[in-house]
């Protein structure tokens, strides 16, 4: 098992070098106008510009310039010419907490509404609760995240004063730290609420024709046990996959529109700025900071399979 | 503290009825196209110690049998008619709570593919003490577990103490149809089912499964219904003898009945179709010619009308399961021909067969 992880952290590690090439050559190789000058903001003296060149290496050959850039991103020492001067870094790893305080309370918003829908929407198959929860699930599938924030604030924040209108207090103080997150985290879940609940529903009619299920009903175990420990455990596997791969991205800054809407201060804030004023440097740190959280939690999704699924475990610590 | 439980439960209980009584059976689904009868009036008693054959070809309703008397062919679109009593108590009419208690303790039921009817994700131990446990929670999770070491032991698996940790898949299709058995056996049933057990297995391994249940079967008084389409498996094996065809019994007997005076023609075919090693020259007549029928729309009158080369006018009519030889009232068939006719058609090459038609 421990080798087994092992193996699958180097592997991320080449994956994000190669991540970082990409971005590398995506954002300094394909634009034609000078990139000092984008980078420097537009009333940039002639002086800055000449100074960003030589800072982001762009009077060096490109293997050096990818290495000077890379030193700038991960010590900490890009600046950001557009954003008031801020330091990238350091603005990214504010943004960790409230973008962290988003993201776990709505996944085990969505995981525990998606779970709990898509199993009685299974064993209720073709049924009145069946259906009753798939037009739900659609309706939330549906629904667009501006929309829903937009209602949310107009409603709960301003008509009935039920919620603080947007920002973020730290945990320190917890009662109004889930106050402000509430309808964010809502807002946030009920996409992916209604969707892990349809792929969940799915998963479990196919492993309900599964031998081992007639095996386990066969040997007299009851309706409930068969389907929470044969056919929701077994079922669980694609679970496991899309959420290693939708956490990830809302961790590494995707939830753009949520976080905006919301004031909240985050990596995804942090994103809308930085597209806003097309600042390059902030771009390209958090695109890799984006890229790290993605395969960090595919290889975590990696390491959750393997203890999901034997096979998997055996396969390849005996390879 | 001995895994072997003492308690020897007799097995016919109440009553002098037989162990386990099948009458009438029908079984049909509601699809798409249609109504399917899968399993057409299917009658058959079983007996301590007696082991019951059911063949056919693929689709003829064995398995739709088999699992119906366990309840597992309930669903919405389902419809099940006729009666199944273990000892007498009905069980078509139990509800599924009821009939959880019967499944897996009083009849044990195990399948066709040995690969994918365990659980992947839990060990091969853990399924046996849930099976334990599902029926008696009294039992701590220890004394099942020592208990399905013995059991795993008992049918075979070397070094039972280590492997009961073993994962599924870490096993061959051999010992996993071993451990299929163990799990099976674990409550002490009065029944086993086996459906095709040795179907996906290789030839020698075949032959120690089918070993086993013969064992099983002979030491504990294990009444089995064993379901094949391999006559050679049958005559292994077998007391008596169900062939299926189109989800009706075309003929049943006595193993000898239907190896030596086989009576309809879609047995002849079955028959022929066996490779014989007693025999100078091994060798197989063709294989029945044509396809089983669409339960959807099966031909009128003899389901068997249509791939039959002795059809004459009568059989037109549906022919009842009766016994049509005086001298033998349980070797029942459904085939109009006259028995003299029979013994003279069957004849093949100097062996039982069916001809191809003309
Ligand atoms: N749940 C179901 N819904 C609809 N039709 C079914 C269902 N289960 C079985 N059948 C049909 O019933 C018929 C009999 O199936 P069954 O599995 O009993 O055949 P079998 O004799 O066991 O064949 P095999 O040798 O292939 O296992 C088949 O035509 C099958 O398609
Ligand atoms: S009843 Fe007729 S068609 Fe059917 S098996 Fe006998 S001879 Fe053939
Ligand atoms: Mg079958």
């Amino acid at each position: 098992m421990l080798r087994f992880a092992v193996r699958r952290l180097l592997g991320a590690i080449a994956v994000l070098f190669a991540i970082s090439v990409l971005v590398f050559l995506i954002f300094n190789v394909v634009p034609a106008t000078n990139p000092a000058a984008r980078i420097a903001g537009k009333n940039a003296t002639p002086q800055l510009i000449k100074n960003v060149e030589k800072e982001w290496g762009f009077d060096k050959s490109l293997p050096e310039q990818y290495w000077t850039q890379m030193k700038l991103i991960f010590t900490g020492k890009a600046t950001s010419y557009s954003l008031a001067h801020i330091n990238i870094d350091k603005r990214i790893l504010e943004g960790i907490p409230q973008t962290a305080s988003l993201c776990i309370g709505a996944a085990i918003i969505w995981l525990a509404f998606g779970i709990f829908f898509g199993y009685i929407s299974a064993i209720r198959a073709g049924g009145f609760i069946d259906r009753f929860v798939t037009v739900i699930a659609l309706i939330g599938i549906s629904m667009p995240v501006f929309w829903l924030a937009s209602i949310f604030l107009y409603y709960l924040t301003y008509k009935i004063e039920l919620f603080p209108a947007s920002g973020y207090e730290p945990l320190s103080n917890p009662v109004e730290w889930a106050k402000h997150l509430i309808l964010p985290w809502v807002c946030l879940a009920v996409l992916f609420a209604g969707f892990y609940s349809r792929v969940l529903r799915s998963s479990m009619l196919d492993v309900m024709n599964e031998d081992y299920v007639r095996t386990a009903r066969a040997k007299g175990l009851s309706q409930r046990r068969v389907m929470l420990r044969h056919v929701l455990r077994n079922s669980l596997i694609p679970i496991v996959t899309l959420f290693g791969l939708d956490f990830g991205v809302l961790i590494g800054g995707g939830a753009i529109v949520t976080e905006s809407l919301f004031q909240i201060e985050g990596v995804g804030y942090f994103v809308a700025e930085a597209l806003n004023q097309q600042d390059f440097p902030s771009i390209m740190a958090v695109t890799i900071f984006g890229a790290f959280f993605i395969v960090l939690f595919n290889t975590i999704v990696d390491i959750a399979y393997a203890y999901l699924d034997p096979r998997i475990r055996l396969g390849t610590s005996a390879a | 503290m001995s895994a072997t439980p003492e308690t020897a439960p007799a097995p016919s209980g109440a009553g002098a009825g037989p162990l386990l009584a099948v009458e009438n059976l029908r079984v049909g689904f509601a699809t798409e196209d249609g109504r399917v009868q899968a399993v057409d009036g299917v009658n058959f008693e079983l007996e301590p110690g007696e082991v019951l054959a059911i063949v056919g070809e693929s689709g003829s309703g064995k398995s739709v049998t088999a699992q119906t008397i366990i309840g597992l062919t309930r669903s919405p679109n389902s419809h099940i008619e006729g009666s199944v009593r273990l000892s007498g108590d009905e069980l078509t009419t139990k509800s599924e709570r009821e009939l959880q208690k019967v499944r897996g303790s009083k009849i044990a039921m195990i399948f066709q593919d040995p690969m994918t009817s365990l659980n992947p994700v839990y060990t091969v131990g853990k399924q046996i003490v849930e099976a334990i446990r599902a029926h008696d929670s009294s039992i701590g999770r220890s004394s099942a577990r020592e208990q399905a070491v013995e059991l795993l032991g008992a049918v075979g698996i070397p070094d039972a103490e280590r492997r009961v940790n073993d994962y599924p898949h870490e096993f061959s299709g051999g010992m996993r149809q071993r451990a299929m058995i163990a799990m099976g056996l674990a409550l002490e049933p009065s029944v086993l089912i086996a459906d095709e057990p040795t179907t996906a297995l290789d030839v020698t391994i075949q032959a120690q499964i089918l070993h086993l249940i013969q064992d099983l079967n002979r030491s504990r008084g294990l009444a089995t219904i064993l379901i094949t389409h391999d006559l050679g498996v049958v005559a292994e094996v077998a007391d008596r003898v169900l062939v299926m065809y189109g989800g009706k019994v075309v003929e049943q007997g006595t193993l000898d009945d239907i190896f030596y005076d086989p009576q309809h023609p879609y047995t002849w075919g079955l028959l022929g179709s066996l490779t014989r090693l007693d025999q100078p020259r091994p060798h197989r007549l063709p294989q029945i010619s044509g396809a089983p029928p669409s339960l959807l729309n099966l031909p009128k009158g003899c389901a068997f009308r249509p791939r039959c080369p002795h059809e004459f006018g009568k059989c037109k009519e549906v022919p009842g399961l009766d016994p049509r030889l005086p001298e033998d009232p349980n070797h029942r068939d459904r085939c109009w021909l006259e028995p003299e006719q029979k013994r003279k058609l069957r004849e093949i090459e100097g062996r039982i067969g069916l001809e191809e038609p003309t």
